[in-house]
């Protein structure tokens, strides 16, 4: 069989489980980013707190969290997840093992992982911040949460865009590792077929084609979000 | 509540790992650096088939997942093993240790270029048209001047890179390798105590890491002698 008909989409073809597979990569990112997200503002906010111990806190999160391999922390969530569970379960009378979903263990290490580093983000975007736009704010009568939502939150934004389109990079190469979990996204999907047609280099081939098209795409699209963000500047 | 003795006898197994990593490290670190370099003299060249080469190979292994890299190179090229037998290649590729240190090197090398490139590029124009001026011939031009200030340049963002080869070569437990990270995911799947035994890992990572960056730091203060404080004015 060429590489042709089997990357195909006819029958035999693997051309449309990888797509979905591609699918589940880009929902797994998604999703692990968006909770980074929320976890990288909060972390940033802590950073950014008065309050010593919140900040040692959140210091300690962004350090452990970028100094440790992706690895190694998503196995202690799969792991420690399923450890976890079964304790929890114990409580209620259920026994042994309990599996966890691995789209979910997926979504929380590569949200833990990448709040570490949007929290550097948020924090750099947020110290950039021209203080003189939140006096202006005030002078006109804003109060702290309007100045929150129409001053600081768009204009934090604007400069941490760069910095998010570098860690969503980051995040969608690290999807990869979620692999190890059984999850089929795009790498495990590939070792499906690799191992089921005896053609290990073209199904590799293949997936690195189309987490390239993703990457590259990405990139574009963030070039264009930057542009429209900055159309304001000159 | 704290199992001193599981810890110990964790960190003992761990310890097993660390020379694996580090050889991986300096391994990779050493023939990416070439790769690098190379690339980034592609890039400059001002050769417009070296420079697509060079845009080509550093697109590619930027935009892949290290993990797709390995075991493209690992289980890929086996696809391809009686080329490789009558080539005399594959001892090299039977090998998951030479697979794992060709593509750590190879995704380095593409992240590295760029580092060089750049810190190349920022070698101030006044500088080498002083060096010309005094007629040094082109590579005295560059080793005296383009090379330390482009060295001195680019050491903070190597050290980055540096350190999150250490953090990468944990991917080559995929590929049967028991380095730390292997060590700790069959400590995990036997105990089921997956927070000390991370909890142990991440210290050995978090030490390396500590360890690069105060090197990083003294070659730091050792390639900025114009930072240094003026020496104490000698006695007459």
């Amino acid at each position: 069989m060429s590489a042709f008909t089997l990357l195909g989409f006819g029958p035999g073809g693997w051309g449309g489980a990888l797509l979905v597979a591609a699918g589940t990569t880009l929902g797994l990112a998604l999703c692990g980013f968006l909770l980074g997200a929320v976890l990288g503002g909060l972390a940033a906010s802590a950073k950014l707190s008065g309050l010593l111990p919140l900040r040692a806190l959140a210091e300690g999160y962004t350090t452990l969290l970028r100094g440790v391999p992706d690895l190694l922390v998503i196995y202690l969530m799969y792991f420690g997840g399923s450890a976890a569970l079964g304790v929890v379960g114990g409580w209620f009378g259920a026994e042994g093992f309990i599996g966890v979903p691995a789209f979910g263990v997926g979504v929380v290490a590569l949200g833990v992982i990448s709040g570490a580093y949007q929290a550097e983000v948020f924090r750099g975007a947020y110290l950039a911040l021209d203080r003189g736009q939140i006096e202006a704010a005030r002078a006109v009568g804003m109060h702290r949460g309007l100045i929150l939502r129409r001053v600081v939150a768009p204009l934090v934004a604007r400069d941490a865009l760069p910095g998010l389109g570098n860690v969503w990079q980051i995040l969608l190469k690290d999807s990869a590792l979620v692999s190890v979990t059984g999850l089929v996204e795009l790498l495990r999907q590939a070792q499906v077929g690799a191992g089921s047609t005896r053609q290990p280099f073209t199904f590799y081939l293949a997936a690195g084609a189309l987490y390239l098209a993703i990457t590259s795409l990405s990139t574009w699209g963030f070039s264009r979000a930057e542009a429209h963000a900055r159309r304001g500047i000159r | 509540m704290i199992d001193v003795a599981f810890l110990d006898a964790t960190v003992r197994t761990l310890l097993g790992g660390v020379p694996l990593t580090l050889s991986l490290t300096a391994g990779s670190v050493a023939l990416g650096g070439v790769l690098a370099a190379l690339a980034a003299w592609g890039r400059l060249s001002g050769i417009v088939p070296l420079d697509w080469i060079a845009r080509l190979y550093i697109f590619v292994f930027r935009g892949t997942p290290l993990l797709v890299q390995i075991f493209l190179i690992y289980y890929g090229l086996g696809q391809f093993r009686p080329v490789l037998q009558a080539w005399g290649l594959w001892t090299f590729f039977r090998e998951p240790y030479w697979c794992a240190l060709l593509a750590l090197a190879l995704n380095t090398g593409a992240y590295t270029a760029e580092i060089f490139r750049g810190a190349v590029l920022s070698v101030p124009y006044g500088a080498l048209v002083a060096g010309r001026a005094c007629g040094m011939p082109r590579l005295l031009l560059f080793r005296r001047i383009t090379l330390p200030l482009a060295t001195r340049q680019a050491l903070p963002a190597y050290g980055n890179e540096v350190i999150s080869v250490v953090k990468a070569t944990s991917l080559a437990s995929t590929i049967t390798l028991m380095e730390i990270t292997g060590l700790a995911q069959k400590l995990i799947a036997q105990s089921f105590r997956a927070l000390e035994v991370f909890v142990c890992a991440g210290a050995f990572y978090l030490a390396l890491t500590f360890v690069i960056i105060g090197l990083l730091r003294l070659a730091e203060a050792w390639l900025s002698p114009d930072l240094r404080p003026r020496p104490a004015a000698r006695p007459a």
